[in-house]
């Protein structure tokens, strides 16, 4: 058995096979090509969204939707855990050193982050798991697009093996949404708006 | 390996404090300290070596989520707190910010005056055509037709251009931003507080709660067709002639920074307090 102990990844059942000898130092470029820069890229793609959730479930909570907030806070734990089982089993338990900032994505922010626009204070878990759903699509157009791109053949592989994943993902939240109640027609209506009204 | 490996001495979670935003659920103004914070982070600062300072209204309340040294000041008055306080300690990095109604209407008079100045701070307003802390009036920035309970029908008034007078009053940095860009608006903010000088940077962050009709910005942004500008009169005739909506560095100038020489008003504390005795 080399240094280069090939891991198997957990998450979801997912059949990722990285090696750990890669210390990914991930340039601010977009388009990277090695499969270390890639690997410190979707480490980060996964903290961000992370990050994300979590302040979304923040705000949530902040305006009494608890029941979203939830949501978000269990979704915020799933990318951890996505992210922490990436770092343990590709890259040695170690972070990666990320430029001064963070990555610089082509889309503006990493893929798998949901976008702050999307809330809405009156939103129901529903519509959390359709930015959610939104979320997985874009992290495996992202992966599938790199992998056609990169000329780093383990890095496409990889990739390849990631946007699988994230198809999974996302077939998991469809199944999700299926199970959830889908809002009313006047979900946002507010008996008590923010508007002035007199 | 790739080369353009960087060590970051604090990321940009580093400066963001314990304080959790009230802002709305879906407000621009998030987006708008996260794109500070990556900025700060970017150019390698130190909490301690920045000050955020700012006036009154939703955007405001950006220095209490922030790690850095901060005040939150008087309506309008930011950039007056800004300025004697960059003029004072010109070691620190001096972030202003706030919104439109604090910065182009009740402050109107400081933003002429600080871009006439150009001391070197950077100021950020998030500008969202509305007074949204107060429940939704309509600001300086609102379109005259914007049809609300407070403003039936609009107010017919023509909107304000910050950015045309920001370069009339002689800022040296002219930029806008979009809060659905954090990315890009953090390289703005790098870039601003980079320059020397008086840096404006006019970001623009929804409503989503009084104007949920500016959810459609992201539809509507664009990277300014057009490379920056050193020429104040062209910057101008673009920003005029533009719908508002073009994204990027617009103007920048070489314009040497106010600062006045250290020791010339230096007194000591002792000597000032015997001037106000009678």
């Amino acid at each position: 058995m080399s240094k280069e102990k090939t891991v198997r990844a957990r998450k979801s059942g997912g059949a990722r096979t990285l090696r750990a000898r890669d210390r990914a130092r991930p340039t601010g470029r977009a388009n990277p090509t090695h499969r270390a820069d890639f690997l410190a890229r979707a480490w980060a793609m996964e903290v961000e969204a992370a990050e994300r959730y979590a302040s979304f479930a923040d705000a949530m909570d902040e305006h009494n939707n608890h029941d979203v907030a939830e949501l978000f806070r269990k979704l915020s734990r799933i990318e951890q855990l996505h992210a922490d089982q990436l770092l343990e089993e590709t890259l040695s338990g170690r972070p990666p050193v990320l430029p001064p900032g963070g990555v610089q994505w082509d889309s503006g922010e990493g893929p798998e982050t949901a976008p702050h626009g999307e809330l809405h204070y009156r939103m129901q878990p529903y519509h959390a798991l359709q930015i959610a759903l939104a979320c997985e699509r874009r992290a495996n157009k992202f992966f599938a697009a790199y992998a056609s791109r990169t000329t780093d053949a383990k890095a496409r592989k990889a990739a390849l093996e990631m946007a699988a994943e994230e198809a999974e993902h996302a077939h998991l939240i469809e199944d999700w949404l299926k199970r959830t109640p889908q809002p009313e027609k006047d979900w946002e209506h507010d008996p008590d708006p923010p508007l002035v009204s007199d | 390996m790739t080369s353009g490996v960087a060590t970051a001495p604090a990321t940009s979670q580093a400066f963001k404090s314990d304080y959790k935003p009230i802002w709305c659920p879906g407000c621009g103004d998030y987006s708008v300290l996260a794109s500070i914070t990556k900025a700060f982070a970017m150019l390698a600062l130190s909490p301690e070596n920045i000050a955020v300072v700012s006036g009154i209204g939703c955007s405001s309340r950006i220095p209490a989520y922030t790690n850095c040294y901060g005040f939150h000041g008087v309506h309008g008055r930011a950039l007056a707190a800004g300025t004697g306080l960059k003029v004072a300690r010109p070691d620190l990095t001096v972030l202003v910010a706030g919104g439109d109604g604090d910065g182009y209407s009740i402050g109107g008079n400081h933003f002429l005056h600080a871009c006439r100045r150009n001391v070197d701070l950077t100021y950020v307003v998030m500008d969202n055509h509305v007074y949204g802390m107060t429940k939704g009036q309509p600001s300086p920035t609102t379109e005259p037709d914007w049809d609300s309970k407070l403003s039936p029908g609009g107010t017919g008034l023509r909107t304000f251009h910050p950015l045309v007078i920001a370069l009339a009053a002689g800022a040296n940095f002219v930029a806008r931003a979009f809060s659905g860009d954090p990315n890009g608006t953090a390289q703005i903010l790098a870039e601003a507080i980079r320059t020397p000088g008086f840096s404006f940077v006019e970001i623009l962050s929804p409503c989503v709660t009084f104007c949920p009709e500016q959810r459609e910005w992201k539809n509507q942004v664009r990277p300014a067709p057009v490379a920056t500008t050193d020429d104040p009169v062209r910057a101008a005739r673009r920003i005029m002639t533009d719908d508002g909506f073009n994204i990027g560095v617009l103007y920048k100038g070489e314009r040497k920074p106010y600062q006045p020489s250290a020791g010339k008003a230096a007194k000591h504390l002792a000597d000032l307090e015997a001037e106000f005795l009678i």
